[in-house]
């Protein structure tokens, strides 16, 4: 008997900002949408997050980033995930991404880019509509 | 499906596949039978650590900080933390983790969050089957971190060999100390954020408590019969400071002697025997519970009886009866 599948999600924020209001936000509208909702807490290195992907086996990643660091670090996750062989998560980042900088991270396989003003349900929406597992 | 490729991979460490066959056994209870299925005689290596305590008691900082001390002893730990599950949405929000930003590797510490997904008793439907993954994974350790628990979560109890309790400075005086449920089970009591005043006033109403328990509670238990030929284990306890490590040495000492009087006496082959009995009544429970729910509510057998009891010319508990003869248990 197969149970009603949990989506399961990781919230975090990588790199040096602190600024978590976003992500904890973003953490409990998933959770009232029935997911279940993994928050790393800040200061999270590629490394960390690549690790906690591993262990807590998750269907979504979504990267809170405020810093402009985005263009760094998360072609730097992408690559330590496929390093590990992992290609069945939706990794998504959000937060200040600059419209230029959309097609860059696009191209290393990033979605999302919901910024400030979006409608919560959007984000929920668009985590169930692009699982890939 | 067959899961045998990733159990072989498990067997040798492989990290990413323990994650997977977690994930496997909490959504897919068929899966999780075959599994266990195929690893049970893999399992039985890694010592149990339950951890409970209120909410905010610490618990998460605590495991944090006594897993630093395994790591550094060369030991591989798993750890499963267990959060509770929305009992309106179904969600939860999984945060143990942040507590546990040592700097742990890969290759030594295996973190896991598991939501309760409606389970009472402090654990998740799947951390029993969890605990045997990763012990077939190869950690010597599992810490099992329960849900934020009350007064009578104390299914922990049956899974851990050692249980430790979190204690703060402050709440509840000695009456609470001697009620039932949770402080009957516990072999540590560890007074933690010793740096509150008050901890010591905390440390002093346990120890009074034990006394009590000492004279009075083993020798009318229907369980001493078989623990009163050996030594019983009086529970002990300790205060520390999670954030700094104070006193974490002594208390990793209390758990030493604590796994040796267990199996010096061979009681932990008592333990061993209630856990593998706890377990399988809870299989039972779950698949008899089915199996009666889909007898009650879906089956044309049980209509003329439904019909007897509607003319009053039988009642339920009668009913209930010609279920269980129905089922061939009786």
């Amino acid at each position: 008997m197969v149970e009603k599948r949990k989506i399961k999600v990781l919230v975090c924020k990588p790199g040096l900002n602190g600024h978590d209001r976003g992500a904890k936000v973003l953490a409990r509208a998933l959770r009232d949408a029935g997911m279940e909702v993994i928050y790393t807490g800040i200061h999270q290195t590629p490394e960390d997050i690549v690790n906690t992907v591993i262990q807590e086996d998750p269907d979504a990643v979504m990267l809170s980033m405020l810093s402009g660091a985005h263009n760094a670090l998360c072609p730097l996750i992408m690559e330590k995930l496929k390093e590990q062989g992992i290609d069945d998560v939706l990794v998504a980042v959000g937060g200040i991404i600059p419209d230029e900088d959309k097609p860059f991270l696009e191209k290393h396989g990033l979605k999302g880019f919901h910024g400030p003003g979006t409608e919560l349900k959007t984000i929920v929406e668009f985590v169930k509509n692009n699982l890939k597992r | 499906m067959d899961y045998s490729n990733l159990i072989d991979q498990v067997l040798k460490g492989n990290t990413r596949a323990a994650a997977r066959l977690i994930t496997i056994v909490e959504n897919d209870i068929d899966a999780a039978e075959k599994i266990v299925n195929n690893i049970y005689n893999k399992t039985g290596n890694a010592y149990i650590l339950g951890v409970t305590g209120a909410p905010g008691s610490g618990k998460s900082t605590f495991i944090s900080t006594i897993t630093k001390i395994f790591v550094d002893k060369g030991k591989k730990v798993g750890i499963i933390c267990v959060d509770p599950s929305s009992p309106l949405t179904g969600g939860a929000l999984l945060g143990d983790r942040i507590r546990m930003k040592q700097n742990f590797t890969l290759e030594n510490v295996f973190i896991r969050s598991m939501a309760n997904r409606g389970r009472l008793g402090g654990l998740a439907r799947a951390t029993e089957d969890a605990i045997k993954i990763l012990d077939a994974y190869g950690c010597d350790v599992i810490i099992v971190e329960t849900v934020g628990v009350g007064q009578s979560e104390v299914d922990i109890f049956k899974s851990a060999q050692t249980v430790v309790v979190l204690l703060v400075p402050g709440l509840g005086d000695d009456i609470q100390a001697i009620k039932a449920g949770i402080m009957e089970i516990v072999d540590i009591f560890v007074v933690n954020k010793m740096d509150l005043s008050g901890s010591d006033r905390k440390v002093a109403e346990i120890m009074q408590m034990l006394e009590l328990n000492k004279n009075f509670i083993y020798e009318s238990q229907e369980i001493s019969k078989n623990l009163a030929k050996m030594k019983r284990w009086t529970p002990q306890v300790i205060k520390v400071n999670s954030k700094t490590g104070e006193n974490f040495e002594e208390l990793l000492k209390i758990v030493d002697v604590h796994r040796s009087f267990l199996e010096s006496t061979g009681y932990i082959d008592n333990y061993q025997l209630n856990r593998i009995k706890s377990e399988t009544l809870q299989i039972l429970k779950r698949k008899l519970t089915k199996k009666i729910e889909d007898l009650v509510n879906n089956s044309e057998k049980i209509e003329p009886y439904l019909e007897k009891a509607m003319k009053k010319s039988l009642d339920p508990y009668s009913m209930a009866n010609k279920i269980i003869e129905m089922l061939g248990l009786e």
